[in-house]
């Protein structure tokens, strides 16, 4: 497995070498299905949009449908105009969504076609249906990644529908931007507002849309999503939370802006303090106590931690992903006293790269980088774990390495599909699958004698 | 049995071949509706197939299962080959995307080799090279790709974008080929070219035939060598097929391109006969090998009983050795001895049963074979990219109109070989053995092979898709993964037929055993049942008095 990786590392400057990003309109996809009644257009050739639904689809194991401008050379050339307005009106009478929204791609991106005025022009050629909406993101994937383009769509949602505060007074409701999550975990996120008893609008939500029950039937618009008329009351409500910065700020911003509405920026909630930070975000806007079964939840969270911790001390863990999860997964390691050795982003960014190694000062870390860096400065570093998306099984499996699957694509296990890593629960889900493995690892290589059945 | 345990019963009355069409062409905008009748036809006359709409571009908007040129060339054609590097230069996403997913398996031969399948390499292009052009990123790419880890030769792909800022990546590649000193070259397959994969499969093999083919000169000093073009490995199909082949004494030189080196390609205009798979993705090469070489070519089938016993039969028969073609049988034989016990185990339960196709380019048409097996009736198939001749058969090529999308694509002009045509006498063979009625250059299409009044789809959309399964509440579809779960949520079983759900081989004797205990676990799975619950059973009216009294 991965015979050509040595432990010479030599400086690249040019050559990406084993992804840990992938680019922005897949982000987009995943936001727009996240909309009820929301049919996601890929603006540009329909090898993009193949690729995007296909490897979305082998993260959910779900139906994902979007549609293509399905560019040719002639439209490479002359700009996409005709086949974008084409696509509108196929698209409505055909499989009639509520919305459409439309990303880019880097062809039509580079062609430089206008996407409002080719929408403004289908609009008054009378191919968007009364009270249809069609809405769009610029998604170019020769910047940032696929964190980039769900946050492009999300801001979308704003720029395009959030309507400034007709009201006196704000509504006592909370917009919350899960940021770029599964759908289990977004529905793990409803249930500690719910349960703390809040009002609130989630944006987006693809819980009952990518994880939708079966009953042998197919919908092509499932009842989950946000409905489209609450993202237009949007500005009506009193606050705006955003999970991850990277997924979330630039719908905040354009909130803050558009609707002059406050906004609270947070960390995923994934693991002890960054939960604590959203549940306390949550508390304090709405005037709401901590219900006691929530106290007891997150105190069952902490026994759990003081039961294993003599397995997690000091174990050292590489991580590679997207940057919002690997900062909140970083900050956990720390408060379980595991030691983040490496930490990898393909996503590029300076700021984040501080912001690491503040939490996790002795670890090596990387933005805009890859797998091929991560596995050979571990060929010089060994790790106890490595934790990370499913193309992280080829350097587990060329080093022999404990792993966990964690963040984006999870290609080869069911897991993440019904149960959530946000929160107290995922908390105590995440050192169960930490401790699982690396129990599973020792006990398949110890001698006979060490063979330990009590842990 | 299947009325309990499928929610599909076969005894469902389906529609006519015309009334489904109807059908299917309902809700259709006028300009959509005129593209897609032509692509969709009731199979009236299966000896002389009618002209089907193929190849020609998909409407915008439409739900389609279609990718692009940089799929076929990359992802399919040269993809497979482990031993070369292969750089995508482009953003990020395309070269990720192509990354392992097409489940193409291989090995390496020796223990210092690296598999570059496993390895996913780009120029990552960022904003200022789209701006100022990316032909020094890629320059330095592949030297630094040469430093680090010193391959035998080197691939580059251009995707989208690079087209449209007109880096000239045949120019880099030329100039890295001269500075290090190993074989690099670049195939201009942007996504945009042509109207799905099929623009890609040419570039692939007009590149491939430009930069490999020939190479090598070592002679085989073996009589009974072959090539099987268009196979690549899905599951292992293709190690399945050199078993069976091996069996019967004959050497596969190069699979084009399946688990095979560089060098095996470099050296496969050595053989004495290439086979074609799939037709439509290597028929190029098949041709060009003949015009420069001499090898003749042939359409084989390892998929299903019936084609692998009448493909080994075929190639022996070229042959004409008395040993081989015994031997051949008594393989045959064999290997029947095992398949037999399964395929009569399974038949019971799915004999009458119904399936659809549509996938790719020739397995809509192949895997026909192996559900016939089964005595399983296919009512309706279609590719996701053929042409008319993968349809109608290889005699409509001279009256298939040549549109703006497909005379973008280069079409080499190949001559002879002065000194390497017809080497072993190839060529006088395939006229002896022509003169006696044996075939070659042949491919009769799909359309000969289904049954009067089927349904025959060329790139069938979402929405046909869905009125298809309500119509025709078929027991299984063989299709890709974006349709996969969209097919299963009505309760229908979906076989993947690009990756064939992790699973395989398929093809050969062996696959054959593997798929048909596969779709009879999967058209006899209780799954669908498990949706039911006790209060599904309960009659509401019980509940309700309670209720209304209280
Ligand atoms: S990187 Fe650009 S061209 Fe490639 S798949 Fe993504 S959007 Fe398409
Ligand atoms: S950008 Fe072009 S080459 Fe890349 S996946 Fe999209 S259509 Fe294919």
């Amino acid at each position: 497995m991965l015979e050509g990786t040595t432990a010479e590392i030599r400086e690249r400057k040019a050559l990406r070498v084993n992804p840990v990003k992938t680019c922005q309109p897949i982000g987009a996809m995943y936001a727009a299905l996240g909309v009820n009644g929301c049919m996601p257009h890929s603006h540009g050739s329909q090898g993009c949009c193949a690729y995007h639904r296909s490897h979305l689809t082998r993260h959910y194991k779900e139906p994902v449908v979007a549609t293509t401008s399905s560019f040719t050379e002639g439209a490479s050339v002359f700009g996409g105009m005709s086949n974008l307005t084409t696509a509108i009106e196929n698209i409505f009478s055909i499989y009639e969504p509520e919305i459409v929204a439309v990303h880019t791609t880097c062809l039509s991106e580079v062609i430089g076609d206008d996407i409002p005025t080719i929408i403004k022009k289908a609009a008054e050629a009378g191919k968007i249906p009364e009270g249809k909406t069609v809405i769009h993101a610029n998604t170019p994937s020769f910047v940032g990644s696929h964190i980039t383009g769900f946050a492009n769509q999300c801001e979308a949602f704003v720029k395009y529908l959030a309507e400034p505060r007709q009201g006196e007074e704000p509504r006592k409701m909370i917009n919350i931007f899960p940021g770029f999550v599964d759908p289990a975990d977004m529905r793990e996120i409803r249930r500690l507002a719910d349960d703390l008893g809040i009002e609130y609008l989630m944006v987006p939500d693809a819980s009952d849309v990518l994880d939708s029950a079966y009953d042998g039937k197919y919908q092509m618009y499932p009842d989950g999503g946000t409905p489209v008329a609450g993202l237009k009351m949007m500005g009506e409500n009193q606050l705006s939370v955003g999970l991850g910065p990277l997924a979330s700020e630039p719908a905040l911003k354009t909130i803050a802006k558009k609707c002059e509405q406050p906004t609270e920026l947070l960390e995923l909630p994934i693991g002890v303090s960054a939960t604590d930070a959203f549940v306390n975000s949550l508390r304090l806007a709405a005037g709401v106590k901590v219900p006691t079964e929530m106290v007891r939840e997150r105190g069952r969270l902490i026994d759990m931690i003081s039961d294993m911790s003599q397995y997690l001390h000091k174990k050292k863990v590489a991580l590679f992903g997207d940057p919002d999860h690997l900062t909140s997964m970083t900050r956990f390691l720390v408060e379980i006293g595991m030691e983040p050795a490496i930490v990898i982003a393909g996503h590029p960014g300076k700021k984040w790269e501080k912001k690491i190694r503040e939490i996790a000062p002795g670890a090596e870390v990387r933005a805009s980088s890859d797998m091929h860096y991560l596995h050979q400065w571990i060929k010089n570093h060994p790790v106890d774990l490595l934790i990370g998306n499913s193309y992280g099984k080829l350097v587990a499996k060329a080093e022999d390495i404990p792993f966990v699957r964690f963040g984006f694509p999870i290609l080869d296990r069911v897991g993440h599909r019904a149960f959530s890593i946000v929160g107290y629960r995922g908390a105590m889900r995440l050192i169960e699958k930490m401790t699982d493995t690396l129990f599973d690892h020792t006990d398949r290589l110890c001698p006979d004698e060490d063979l330990e059945l009590i842990q | 049995m299947s009325e309990e345990t499928h929610p599909s019963p076969s005894a469902h009355v389906p529609p006519t071949g015309a009334e489904a069409r109807e059908k299917l062409l309902e809700n259709y905008p006028k300009k959509t509706l005129r593209k897609r009748s032509k692509q969709m036809l009731v199979n009236e006359t299966p000896e002389t197939p009618a002209q089907i709409g193929a190849n020609s571009r998909t409407v915008p908007g439409i739900i389609t299962q279609r990718g692009c040129s940089y799929a076929g060339c990359k992802g399919v054609v040269i993809g497979p080959i482990y031993d070369i590097l292969h750089i995508t230069h482009g953003p990020i996403g395309c070269g990720y995307y192509s990354w392992l997913s097409r489940r193409n398996k291989t090995r390496i031969r020796e223990d210092n080799e690296t598999n570059y399948l496993q390895y996913s390499m780009s120029t990552d292009m960022q904003e200022n090279h789209i701006v100022f052009g990316g032909e020094k990123q890629l320059a330095q790419a592949i030297e630094e790709a040469y430093e680090e880890f010193k391959p035998k030769a080197i691939s580059v792909y251009a995707t989208c974008p690079v087209g449209l800022i007109g880096d000239d990546i045949h120019s880099v590649c030329a100039e890295a080929k001269k500075k290090l000193g190993i074989n690099v070259f670049g195939f201009s397959c942007e996504g945009y070219k042509g109207v799905s994969q099929s623009a890609g499969h040419h570039i692939a093999n007009n590149g491939v035939f430009k930069n490999m083919i020939g190479l090598d000169d070592t002679e085989q000093d073996y009589p009974y060598t072959i090539n099987v073009l268009g196979e690549y490995n899905i599951g292992g199909d293709a190690w399945e097929i050199d078993r069976v082949l091996n069996l019967c004494g004959i050497k596969v030189i190069g699979t084009l391109s399946g688990g095979v080196s560089y060098d095996e390609i470099c050296n496969c205009h050595q053989a004495n006969l290439n086979v074609v798979m799939c037709h439509r993705s290597i028929n190029y090469m098949a041709e060009m090998m003949e015009t420069k070489f001499g090898i003749p070519w042939f359409k084989v089938n390892f998929i299903g009983l019936e084609g692998t016993k009448k493909s080994l039969r075929k190639i022996a028969q070229y042959f004409g050795d008395k040993t081989l073609i015994d031997r051949v049988e008594e393989v045959i034989a064999a290997e029947m001895a095992e398949v037999r016990p399964v395929l009569e185990d399974v038949k019971p339960r799915t004999s009458g049963k119904k399936a659809a196709l549509f996938v790719g380019g020739s397995r809509a048409h192949h895997y026909q074979d192996l559900f016939t097996d089964m005595d399983m009736e296919v009512f309706a198939a279609g590719y996701e990219f053929a042409h008319r001749d993968d349809y109608e058969g290889r005699d409509v090529l001279p009256n298939i109109k040549v549109d703006a999308d497909t005379r973008n694509i280069e079409d080499l002009t190949i001559e002879q070989d002065e000194t390497r045509f017809n080497l072993r006498q190839t060529v006088d063979r395939k006229k002896s053995l022509e003169d006696s009625g044996f075939e070659f250059s042949d491919y009769e299409g799909m359309m000969r092979q289904m049954k009067k009044d089927t349904l025959v789809i060329d790139d069938i959309s979402h929405h046909e898709l869905e009125k298809l399964i309500e119509m025709y509440k078929p027991d299984i579809i063989g299709s890709g993964v974006k349709d996969k779960y969209v097919i299963e949520k009505m309760g229908i079983p979906c076989k993947q037929l690009h990756s064939y759900d992790y699973g395989g081989p398929y093809a050969g004797f062996k696959g054959a055993i593997n798929f048909y205990e596969e779709i009879d676990r999967m058209t006899s799975s209780k799954v669908w049942q498990l949706n039911r619950a006790p209060w599904d059973e309960e009659p509401v009216a019980k509940e309700e008095p309670a209720a209304v009294s209280a």
